[in-house]
């Protein structure tokens, strides 16, 4: 309790990313208690659609051109912004572990493909690629989360990959082999806990790149127009003149809790890096 | 040396030659007819066949991947869906565009990042460093497309001071690249776009900057340079920085490859006439010979810059043998 206590103290960084998560995860959660209206419902004020409202006691930030409720919307895209962050992060943090504990491990062509691999998907830009693969497929989260996957693993692998290849030489993988433990066994039981912190910390920067990416195929498009997510209000705001009419209590809000919460993920990453890795000496 | 140079080379090509195929595999995979757009329906069948016949859609797959590859050696992208003309006239028309805002962002950004970042560097721990680093994280993880829908909110629409898109003010036209980097108009466009890729792109100079001073400023030398009383400023810029350099020129070099692909939403947002925009745009109305024109120009950068990027640092950095994996 008390090292907890130091290590709040000491990391101030990784504090505030955590309670930045804190508060979306419990407006996800509370989304429909704490939300004054429905986000999907076109509001009236004096027997007319209420467009443009400034923000008030009734509608918290105001309400956009096509009378929905801002605060609202920002509430339940907080939702979907978890709903992508953490199946992206997820996905990039087990493709790219398992890739890099396989050529870490194994070593040979294993290595060799994964790496060669690792480097064609690095020669692919990030959000073109994302563009046409959601031409290609159907528009929506599911083809940013998998294209969050699909490209950002590499980075996870070839910091995993090098982690195994020093943790391969130890003693205790050694004794583990001696004793007629498989290589899956050495592997999946023996090496895994070692890498999944590292692992973690990645998945906690993917967090926040999948929340960018999501936000700018939306902003451009190709976002799935049904959902209520920051990045559909900011193309809404966009589209509609928000900027021209300085709308500001439209697009500030969805844009800033883009930010916090990408933001959450790096400070999480960077405060635990001393927790995690106390050679590096914190810089 | 050389054999370095001409592994790196080969590695390369091959990068290239997948990324170029994968592409051509993603746009053979593209659901729905790519020619619906282009064709009518009031077309009968023999000037459909003919049209089909002009893109080399009647061959078949194989043959297709062969001519594709052998035009893309000769840089024809073939002819656009829409716009009648040759795909790689359009691209080259937009490169120049997305070169000048990348660039100039580019190095605003690394100058103010390198200098921003030694000198925080040399004052850790104080509130400056408290406030700046948060700062620098948090620019990082803004939205790009949003800093400019801010910054356009503020000096475009607000104060009026610059224009509020494009690349020319109404009425005048593009001209040639010479004559657009002479034009006063250009340079103004440029600014809000500008601003915002530098505010997005500053940080990781600066924060790599700042680490890697750490790690150079508790070196030896540096304490020699403190015991023959130079400066503090000449002991952080002429000392310190120049060693903490290395990793900074290689993001820069990934920075530019990565920046030209990234620019795309940046660019929509401005309505920048650049390659991003064009991809966008082409993406959007299924002009697939534009958009994989476009897609692999973007990757091609990229990929080259990686190589330059690693080149760099085994050129830079004689510790470093990049030939030996470990």
């Amino acid at each position: 309790m008390r090292s907890l206590l130091r290590f709040l103290r000491s990391e101030p960084f990784a504090v505030a990313g955590a309670a930045i998560y804190a508060v979306i995860i419990a407006a996800a959660l509370l989304a429909e208690r704490i939300a004054p209206h429905s986000p999907t419902e076109i509001l009236r004020a004096n027997r007319r659609i209420a467009r443009y409202m400034p923000a008030s006691a009734d509608f918290w930030l105001g309400t956009t051109s096509s009378g929905y409720d801002i605060a609202s919307q920002l509430i339940h895209g907080a939702r979907t912004a978890l709903q992508v962050g953490l199946t992206a992060a997820v996905a990039v943090v087990a493709i790219g572990t398992l890739l890099g504990l396989l050529a870490g491990y194994l070593g040979g062509w294993v290595d060799k493909a994964v790496t060669r691999l690792a480097d064609i998907v690095l020669g692919l830009p990030f959000l073109p690629s994302m563009l046409v693969l959601a031409a290609l497929t159907r528009p929506g989260t599911l083809t940013v989360v998998c294209t969050v996957a699909a490209l950002l693993w590499p980075n996870t692998a070839r910091v995993i990959r090098s982690q195994v290849l020093s943790l391969r030489e130890r003693a205790w993988v050694e004794a583990a082999r001696v004793t007629g433990c498989s290589n899956a066994r050495i592997m999946f039981v023996h090496i895994l806990p070692q890498v999944l912190p590292l692992a973690a910390l990645y998945g906690s920067v993917a967090i926040g790149w999948a929340i960018l990416a999501e936000a700018a195929a939306s902003f451009l498009g190709f976002g799935d127009p049904a959902t209520i997510s920051w990045g559909v209000m900011l193309q809404d705001a966009y589209a509609n003149q928000a900027l021209s009419r300085g709308a500001w209590n439209w697009f500030v809000p969805p844009g800033a809790a883009i930010l916090a919460m990408a933001l959450a993920g790096f400070m999480i990453s960077r405060g635990s890096e001393k927790l995690l890795f106390p050679k590096l000496g914190g810089s | 040396m050389r054999r370095l140079l001409l592994e790196r080379l080969g590695h390369l090509l091959l990068v290239l030659w997948v990324v170029a195929s994968l592409t051509f595999l993603m746009f053979r995979l593209m659901p729905g007819d790519p020619t619906l757009n282009f064709l009518s329906p009031t077309f009968n069948e023999e000037t459909r066949a003919a049209l089909m016949a002009s893109f080399g859609l009647d061959k078949p797959l194989w043959q297709q991947y062969l001519i594709y590859l052998w035009q893309l050696v000769q840089g024809d992208f073939g002819m656009s869906f829409l716009q009648n003309q040759p795909v790689s006239r359009l691209l080259w028309d937009a490169l120049p565009n997305t070169a000048v805002l990348t660039v100039v962002s580019l190095v605003l950004a690394y100058a103010i990042g390198i200098v921003v970042g030694a000198f925080l560097a040399f004052r850790r721990g104080s509130v400056l460093e408290g406030v700046m680093i948060p700062t620098a994280l948090a620019t990082r993880a803004a939205p790009e497309f949003w800093l400019g829908m801010l910054l356009l909110a503020v000096f475009a629409f607000q104060f009026g001071w610059f224009p509020t898109g494009g690349a020319v003010s109404p009425g005048g036209s593009m001209g040639t690249l010479t004559e657009r980097l002479t034009s006063a108009d250009f340079w103004w466009h440029l600014c809000l776009p500008a601003l915002t890729l530098t505010l997005f792109l500053q940080g990781l100079p600066l924060l790599l900057m700042r680490a890697t001073m750490l790690e150079v400023l508790n070196d030896e030398f540096i304490t020699m340079a403190k015991m023959k009383g130079l400066s503090r400023w000449s002991i952080v810029m002429r000392h310190a920085a120049r060693n903490a350099l290395l990793p900074v020129v290689t993001a820069f070099a990934l920075g530019l490859g990565a920046s030209i692909g990234g620019n795309v939403v940046i660019e929509t947002v401005f309505a920048w006439p650049g390659i991003g925009r064009v991809l966008v745009g082409a993406v959007q109305s299924s002009d697939y010979p534009l958009a994989q024109g476009a897609f692999i120009m973007i990757a091609f950068v990229l990929v080259v810059m990686n190589t330059v990027a690693d080149m760099a640092y085994a050129a830079l950095d004689p510790r470093v043998s990049v030939g030996r994996r470990a």
